[in-house]
């Protein structure tokens, strides 16, 4: 039998957004000059931390009631979903999904979040998700609003959702933004553009998806995300450990 | 060209941006709510080991602290397990050791800490000890991928001099940008840890 217990795929750097990219002003000063030191695998990468489902609750998912406090958020009911694959298609259950997004007019709540757009009392804006057997998660949310942020005079985020995944070992780490389908305001964005493949931004994109709308409640965004792979032990030539 | 391989891609990695709080620590953000701030007992009171505490600054490349970074260690327990199932030995592992932290930098002074224990040596290939070690792992506005290194302490010096990792590192001077130097302050033990994201001190950051 094959197992696949061996080191994680390498990771393409040249998929990701490079550190350095100026258009993107913040990453000039906080982007590491030196190569990444290849190290390859070891237990420590390996392994990684496990999740329980005391860590989260039901209602940590549904971020239309996790703050309610009288009365809904204002703003487009949605669905998110989709599964956590890895990069040979199988599904990664039990690991930890965060998200967080700004409001229906594109407002944080967050201390350092200035914008004049108004808070919604209603809308906290951070969920948890452990996915199930088959990879699959779901958050019900608010669309959140576009908003302007300092970098060139006058950029604006398109709409987005933030995702933290963590996969079965430290190796697979990753956060990463999701973007909806549409958005004329993807392609004019910094931080999008700091990736240099458009087949690889197009990741990023959710689908809208009519089958997984509730009917006179939410519609649906589907975003499937992908976790790095993991060789397979054909030959045992050097074993780890023991 | 033949078609290419049926593999799927990575999705890319984006930012964690500025307010990256309000998702991982929602109590930073300013959020009052249920939802407690997860990664905040690496090692809990039942689990056997040295009291360390791990604290330090993220530095940009003109030196300015980065007051907005989120850090998340993952270790072994002082017995060098992982409470993982893909460590042989991870029945063994410590009662109440979680093995995975996270910590914010402070947003007036820049400083993050972590309470834990110290790890013990795990094993590394072909069965040589690796020396004691913590992995972090930073995102920040700025950072467009997440930076992985390693925490090593500076009073492991005959283990440091073996471990297979810091003999990676061909400019010897840089392997001290992975060491946490060990001060004692008022009878705790406190490891102090830089992490200088560019310039002259850059820490070597790991390709995993
Ligand atoms: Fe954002």
């Amino acid at each position: 039998m094959t197992r696949r217990d061996g080191p994680f795929f390498a990771r393409d750097r040249q998929w990701h957004p490079p550190a350095l990219a100026p258009a993107y002003r913040s990453s000039v000063a906080r982007s590491p000059r030196w190569p990444a030191l290849s190290i390859g695998q070891t237990r420590s990468e390996i392994t990684g931390p496990v999740f329980r489902p005391d860590d989260v609750a039901a209602i940590d998912r549904d971020l239309i009631l996790n703050h309610a406090r009288d009365g809904e958020p204002v703003g487009e009911r949605i669905v998110v979903h989709g599964r956590v694959l890895d990069e040979e298609a199988r599904p990664v259950p039990n690991t930890l999904v965060e998200i967080w997004q700004a409001n229906a007019g594109g407002r944080y709540r967050h201390r350092n979040d200035g914008y004049l757009a108004a808070l919604d009392p209603n809308f906290g804006g951070c969920g948890r998700a452990l996915t199930d057997a088959e990879g699959r998660y779901h958050f019900r949310t608010i669309k959140p609003g576009a908003y302007p942020w300092r970098n060139g005079g006058n950029d604006w985020r398109p709409a987005h959702i933030h995702f933290s995944v963590f996969g079965t070992g430290w190796a697979q780490r990753l956060v990463t933004q999701m973007y909806f389908e549409g958005d004329p305001l993807i392609p004019r964005c910094p931080i999008v553009n700091a990736i240099p493949d458009p087949e690889a931004v197009d990741r990023l994109v959710a689908r809208l998806d009519m089958n997984a709308a509730i009917p006179f409640d939410c519609l649906a965004y589907r975003f499937d995300i992908v976790l790095r792979g993991r060789r397979a032990t054909f030959f045992e030539t050097r074993p780890e450990g023991t | 060209m033949p078609p290419p391989l049926p593999y799927l891609k990575e999705t890319p990695s984006q930012t964690a941006g500025p307010y990256v709080h309000i998702g991982l620590a929602p109590s930073v953000a300013g959020l009052s709510g249920a939802m407690g701030d997860l990664g905040q007992d690496i090692a809990g009171p039942e689990a056997p080991g040295e009291r360390i505490t791990v604290e330090g600054m993220v530095l940009d490349g003109t030196g300015a602290p980065v007051r907005d970074a989120v850090i998340e260690a993952w270790q072994a327990d002082a017995a060098g397990i992982y409470p993982h199932p893909e460590d042989p030995r991870h029945a063994e592992a410590a009662p109440g050791f979680r093995g995975w932290g996270r910590a914010c930098t402070d947003f007036e002074t820049g400083i993050w800490t972590f309470e834990t224990v110290k790890p013990g040596p795990v094993p590394g290939p072909d069965g040589a000890l690796q020396a004691p070690h913590v992995n972090l792992w930073i995102v920040a506005r700025g950072i467009n991928l997440g930076l992985a290194t390693r925490l090593y302490f500076s009073d492991e010096g005959e283990a440091n001099r073996d471990d297979p990792v810091l003999g990676l590192i061909d400019q010897t001077h840089r392997r001290d940008t992975l060491m946490a130097r060990r001060e004692d302050r008022d009878g705790a033990v406190v490891y102090r840890f830089d992490i200088h994201l560019q310039g002259e001190h850059e820490t070597v950051f790991l390709e995993i």
